[in-house]
């Protein structure tokens, strides 16, 4: 039978809600192929020989293979297919960078747009999720306990495999909701929390205890731990420690760490008048920074009531590190950029209060250590932004509290895990993976090392026994 | 899920009540707190652990009734279940080596005060109370402070029950009677732990305060809860809560602790205060 192809050069346009409409409430932005629009995006991919996009994915997803089946309607099929290697599909689907990662490396890329890669995981996914009412079989169990330390993207990953392979395994998770950033960094309209409780409750199928309220280095530590009964221990603690930038007045009333502002809003629902937890709602907010998590704080802003929310980044918009698809919806919903700008100080009136944002011009100069030019002040451009909150979105790196707590574990200078090729750190039995290792990254990193690091511990426990 | 074991009024708003909670039991110490949520639209609320019983598998808290969340565990009783409670967080009180100690307790950070007291007197320390309340109707913990400590100071403002005097009048006349104490520790509503560390200050004794900023998680992955101490930057939730009391910003605590001051509402009404400055 010959298989049909599709010749256009762009990708079949993704359903979403209009800006001005979406921009006031939290649904989700992006609705989803439709069967007939996946068919026929699916029909774009050549299948050729080489298949770059498969290095191009930082877990190596067997893209062609899946697409393949989409096209032959073999939709469960597929989700087996990029199950394989990816625990989460229905939340990468929605929120790899795949502008950067698969789809950079498209064949199709070259003259025009590359397959929409990212869009038919999300639907294959999200199919499985509406359709599939089969239960989980339950793998048999080798009665060897395994802990996970945090409930993120990296420990469901981990804890899921290891699952499969048949260890008992308890994920302890400091919050009172399993999902890490998942649930509390990244917003509603990106990822319905619905899907991470879909993915969370397939984890407890197939027999992962979640226990929360468990912050590990406070209730027990990582040594009580063995002390318990568990033979090795993954921790996938992420990189939580919010930065500040050490300016005059980040301690007045309306200047948030990105961390405590979405947390309010994602994982405490401070956007529903159902929940208790407030949020500040200003009419005018200053977002510092420019990767994905400032423009999911831009983005909350604007959504909160705020009539002009702006982004205030230090080099070009061009070099702003955010997912261009964010940046893009980002300027649809109204957020103003101010880049090659930076934050001098910021002053509040005589309740302690933010009433604006001092900042100063800035050039770029010579290349620095990282391969891009240093950006420096320009004297005498200062000017002022009158907002009534900041948002510092500068970074962030991993919370001390295990390291403090944990015998015999290092750490490298930004406090990440020392970790081998295996995964396991520099503690016998005891591995980790995530943000807690490279430092704030990806979701897909994240699982991906969650994912080998299952496979270090399943061999280091073989060995033991 | 954790059961409420215990609830007793101290006073007309201040509830105590014993919740069960064994690991945190277990691992508490004088000093640390919980973070709770009431249920699945609640708020997370920090409270320090008043006391904790290891056999029990309890863990005590006092609170009293100022908002939405106070009330609502106010509506709970003895077997019902509070959804999520975390703990122990926070360092635990540096107390170590300490020989005579004054506790200032103030109105319902006295249920803050009583364990520190308690360790103290375990660690054999001598231990002075002084427990300040605006009125007799209000006293808590009186019997518990009893057992602990060597003399202890009731104050209130209106003279109806023990001295009528501040609680730093109590502290200045001690001091200038001879007590040489190592270590002054104030927990009560934040000017009466500013105006104590002032008081000390001028005799040059260590004074270690307990801070509560608002609080979100807990677990120092928010800054919330942000103080300056001594011109730094710290987290109540990791650093603290107790901090050097001669070193605390606190008026700047007082303003952050405003933030949210006239925006609470009740459960499902519209948010009257859609702040637009």
């Amino acid at each position: 039978m010959d298989k049909k192809f599709n010749k256009a050069l762009k990708k079949i346009a993704m359903p979403e809600l209009e800006p001005d409409v979406r921009n006031k409430n939290f649904e989700e932005v992006s609705l989803g192929y439709t069967v007939e629009m996946a068919i026929n995006e699916a029909e774009r991919c050549l299948n050729c020989k080489h298949k770059p996009c498969v290095n191009g994915c930082p877990v190596n997803v067997r893209i062609p293979e899946f697409i393949e089946k989409i096209v032959s309607k073999e939709f469960e099929e597929a989700y087996s297919i990029i199950k394989t290697t990816n625990t989460l599909p229905a939340i990468c689907g929605r929120v790899c960078p795949q502008e950067t990662q698969c789809e950079s490396k498209c064949v199709r890329g070259i003259k025009g747009e590359p397959v929409a890669i990212g869009r038919l995981e999300r639907f294959v996914a999200d199919y499985h999720l509406n359709n599939n009412s089969k239960k989980t079989e339950k793998p048999h169990s080798n009665g060897i306990k395994v802990a996970v330390v945090g409930a993120g993207p990296a420990g469901l990953s981990c804890a899921g495999d290891l699952a499969v392979l048949g260890y008992d395994v308890t994920v302890f998770e400091a919050f009172h909701s399993a999902g890490g950033v998942l649930v509390y960094g990244i917003p509603q309209f990106r990822l319905p929390k619905e899907i991470v409780e879909k993915e969370v409750s397939a984890l407890k199928e197939l027999g992962v205890k979640i226990e929360t309220n468990m912050v590990i280095g406070k209730i027990l530590s990582v040594d009580e731990l063995f002390e318990q009964g568990f033979k090795a221990c993954f921790i996938g603690s992420g990189a939580g420690l919010p930065r500040f930038m050490g300016i005059d007045g980040e301690g007045l009333v309306g200047v948030f760490s990105a961390n405590e502002y979405l947390t309010r809003t994602n994982l405490m629902k401070a956007y529903n008048n159902k929940y208790d937890t407030p949020i500040m709602h200003s009419s005018a907010v200053a977002v510092v920074g420019g990767g994905n998590v400032a423009m999911d704080a831009a983005r909350c802003a604007k959504r909160l009531g705020a009539e002009k929310v702006y982004v205030i980044y230090r080099r070009t918009f061009d070099e702003m590190p955010a997912r261009k698809e964010e940046v893009h919806h980002a300027i649809d919903e109204g957020i103003i950029f101010k880049c090659l700008s930076n934050p001098v100080r910021i002053l509040g009136d005589k309740d302690g209060r933010v009433k604006a944002v001092e900042c100063i011009e800035m050039e770029l100069g010579e290349q620095d250590s990282s391969g891009r030019r240093f950006p420096y002040e320009k004297k005498n451009s200062e000017f002022l932004i009158e907002v009534q909150s900041v948002i510092m979105a500068i970074g962030t790196s991993p919370n001390p509290l295990i390291r403090n707590t944990t015998m015999g574990i290092e750490t490298n200078k930004k406090g990440c895990f020392v970790v081998d090729d295996y995964m396991q750190t520099t503690k016998d039995g005891v591995f980790a993976g995530g943000d807690a290792v490279t430092g704030a990254a990806t979701v897909i990193l994240a699982m991906g090392a969650g994912k080998k690091a299952a496979k270090g511990i399943d061999e280091y426990l073989q060995l033991k026994k | 899920m954790y059961k409420i074991t215990r609830k007793e009024y101290l006073n007309p708003t201040v509830i105590l009540m014993d919740i069960h909670a064994p690991l945190i039991a277990r691992k508490a110490k004088a000093g640390q707190f919980v973070i709770l949520r009431v249920d699945e639209f609640g708020e997370r609320m920090p409270l320090t652990i008043a006391d904790f019983d290891k056999e029990r598998g309890t863990v005590t808290i006092i609170y009293q009734i100022v908002g939405n969340t106070t009330k609502l565990l106010s509506t709970l009783n003895i077997g019902d279940e509070i959804m999520d409670f975390a703990g122990p967080l926070g360092n635990a009180s540096e107390l170590d080596g300490v020989k005579h100690a004054c506790v200032v307790g103030g109105g319902v950070g006295c249920a803050i005060a009583y364990p520190v007291a308690k360790q103290l007197h375990k660690n054999g320390a001598k231990v002075d109370v002084i427990a300040g309340f605006r009125s007799k109707d209000i006293i808590i913990l009186e019997n518990e402070f009893k057992n602990v400590a060597d003399n202890l100071y009731i104050t209130t403002d209106d003279g109806s029950y023990g001295e009528k005097a501040l609680v730093t009048d109590r502290l200045r006349a001690l001091i200038e009677q001879g007590r040489s104490y190592d270590l002054v520790i104030a927990i009560g509503p934040l000017p009466m732990m500013k105006f104590v560390s002032l008081t000390t200050k001028a005799y040059g004794i260590k004074t270690t305060v307990s801070l509560n900023p608002i609080m979100i998680d807990g677990t120092g992955m928010c800054g919330g809860c942000r103080v300056s101490v001594g011109g730094e930057t710290k987290f109540a939730c990791v650093d603290g809560p107790e901090f050097d009391g001669h070193l605390v910003d606190f008026d700047e605590l007082m303003k952050r602790n405003a933030a949210y001051r006239g925006v609470e509402h009740e459960r499902g009404e519209n948010c009257r205060m859609y702040r637009s400055l």
